[in-house]
């Protein structure tokens, strides 16, 4: 019974990996760009939501709706103005910029709200739980968290492969040139991507920001969590890449009901396991 | 005589420090179908990269509609109504043939095609709509490749080398359709090294020789003995 629950508890921040993870997938399918400032980005909507709250006196989850268009306008024009510049043939420079906008974007948070760990208090909602069954609980938030994730996982995927835009996003994916011949402007439709996926970093942001504490410092495992999830999924679909996530939240889960200290050790062995037997992901993309 | 639907003059085209075309002027009428020939890295392919803006040119060097297009990115060009049917094809691979279809479209350029004009030009493929790409057979696939370049209802259909291993009775069979495709107000240019195909198709032919102009003229007027040593430069 006791393991049923953290398998349960496992899952459900599974759902957060996995948003962690989508927008990195996202651009990475689109673009071949790797984005290492991505778990700043998430740290920086998770403040963006903490000043709506105190400046606007909204409630955290009606902050998303405020953040997420934020994060949306930030992309576009760091795709347009800065990271378009930088790709090409090489790998290299994109992940170099991105590495130098990490590091602006953790000094600049730690200037303007120093160290200390913050929190998004979201109300009476945040200790509510109901029984499942006998003996294991489920609390509505994390619930909730996990819904909001379902739901902006099946909205990539419908996206992807319901939409003119997610056509043109797998289009400019197999092939930029041809995808220009065709009238597509790669400029704009990766500018679109970014947007896309920074609109997902906003979500992941607030979510993050209600669930834990967190400080301008603790990007980088949030990047870390989303590669293993992308690299556990495999790049053939958006729900992959969430079966990565939870399969890391579980991991992680059994590893700190073991020993406290092995939480994120258990998900990097988790990881490690899978990248041995199965480097292309369990749900790989389908070589054409 | 009524202004040319393209005209190049003195275009010249360039990979890094080769030079690729050397001051090529040609003029294509409005419905005209015009072959363009010669050796392999003639600057056939070249000519009509340059043209669809996938490589750089002097503004003034492109001109369509009395408008200088050279300095256009490609899908600035597509708008203007310039598709090329790339060589080998290069369909998208994770698209279906449908999806393949409506990326051509993605401008929305309003003209005579669309799905269903080109599903009834090739029945073949309103069979396989749902299919990925690379299911299809390779006429199959030049028909996609074709098909998605209508779709932007171009006034000018550049072909880069449609017969590119193909058997002869399929290369017949598309080029069979390429009258209906002109009936619409296209004018089309093909590369093509088939000559005796080349010949048939167009009215006019241009046969390039180590990136220059080396002939032109209507292929009835054109003797073998002409043609010849324009390809081969003897």
């Amino acid at each position: 019974m006791q393991w049923l629950n953290v398998i349960i508890q496992g899952v459900l921040v599974g759902g957060l990996y996995a948003v962690f993870a989508a927008g990195l997938a996202l651009i990475f399918g689109v673009m071949r760009l790797v984005n290492i400032a991505h778990g700043d980005l998430i740290v920086l909507a998770a403040y963006l939501a903490l000043v709506a709250t105190e400046t606007l006196g909204i409630n955290p989850l009606t902050a998303i709706l405020v953040v997420v268009p934020v994060m949306g306008a930030v992309g576009y024009g760091l795709q347009r103005g800065l990271l378009n510049r930088t790709l090409g043939d090489d790998l290299l420079p994109p992940l170099l910029v991105t590495f130098g906008l990490s590091i602006i974007i953790q000094n600049g948070l730690l200037e303007l709200f120093t160290a200390d760990s913050r929190r998004l208090a979201a109300g009476a909602i945040e200790v509510e739980s109901f029984p499942l069954i006998e003996g294991i609980s489920i609390g509505v938030l994390p619930l909730l968290q996990f819904a909001a994730a379902v739901t902006v996982i099946g909205g990539l995927q419908v996206l992807f492969y319901r939409t003119a835009l997610g056509r043109a996003f797998r289009a400019t994916s197999d092939d930029p040139a041809v995808a220009q011949l065709m009238g597509l402007d790669n400029r704009h439709v990766f500018a679109l991507a970014m947007a896309i996926s920074l609109c997902v970093v906003a979500v992941a942001g607030v979510l993050l920001a209600i669930r834990t504490n967190f400080d301008p410092a603790i990007g980088p495992a949030r990047l870390i969590f989303g590669f293993e999830a992308v690299i556990i999924g495999g790049l053939g679909s958006m729900w992959g890449t969430f079966a990565g996530g939870i399969i890391l939240g579980v991991a992680q889960a059994i590893g700190a009901q073991i020993n406290p200290g092995w939480q994120v050790l258990a998900g990097h062995i988790a990881f490690l396991i899978i990248l041995a037997l199965r480097p292309e992901g369990l749900f790989p993309k389908v070589q054409g | 005589m009524p202004e040319p639907l393209l005209e190049l003059r003195a275009l010249d085209a360039y990979y890094e420090d080769f030079q690729a075309l050397f001051g090529i002027s040609l003029e294509v009428a409005a419905g005209e179908v015009i072959a363009v020939i010669g050796a392999n890295g003639a600057g056939k392919s070249t000519l009509l990269n340059s043209i669809a803006g996938a490589m750089p040119s002097r503004p003034d060097a492109i001109v369509f509609e009395g408008r200088p297009i050279g300095d256009l990115p490609a899908h600035a060009v597509v708008a203007q109504g310039i598709a090329l049917v790339p060589e080998g094809r290069r369909l998208f691979p994770s698209l279906t043939v449908e999806e393949n279809l409506l990326i051509g479209a993605q401008l929305r350029r309003p003209g005579p095609w669309n799905l269903v004009r080109v599903y009834e030009l090739f029945p073949a493929l309103a069979e396989r709509r749902r299919m990925g790409a690379t299911a299809l057979s390779g006429g199959q696939q030049q028909m996609a490749a074709i098909g998605r370049a209508l779709m932007s209802n171009p006034k000018l259909l550049l072909c880069d080398e449609i017969s590119l291993g193909l058997a002869p009775i399929v290369v017949r069979d598309l080029y069979a359709r390429l009258p209906s495709i002109v009936a619409e107000g296209s004018a089309v240019v093909v590369v093509e090294q088939d000559i005796v195909q080349a010949l048939k198709a167009a009215k006019r032919v241009c046969c390039l020789q180590e990136g220059r102009v080396a002939l032109t003229g209507l292929s009835t007027a054109l003797t073998r003995e002409a043609i010849s040593a324009a390809y081969f430069g003897t």
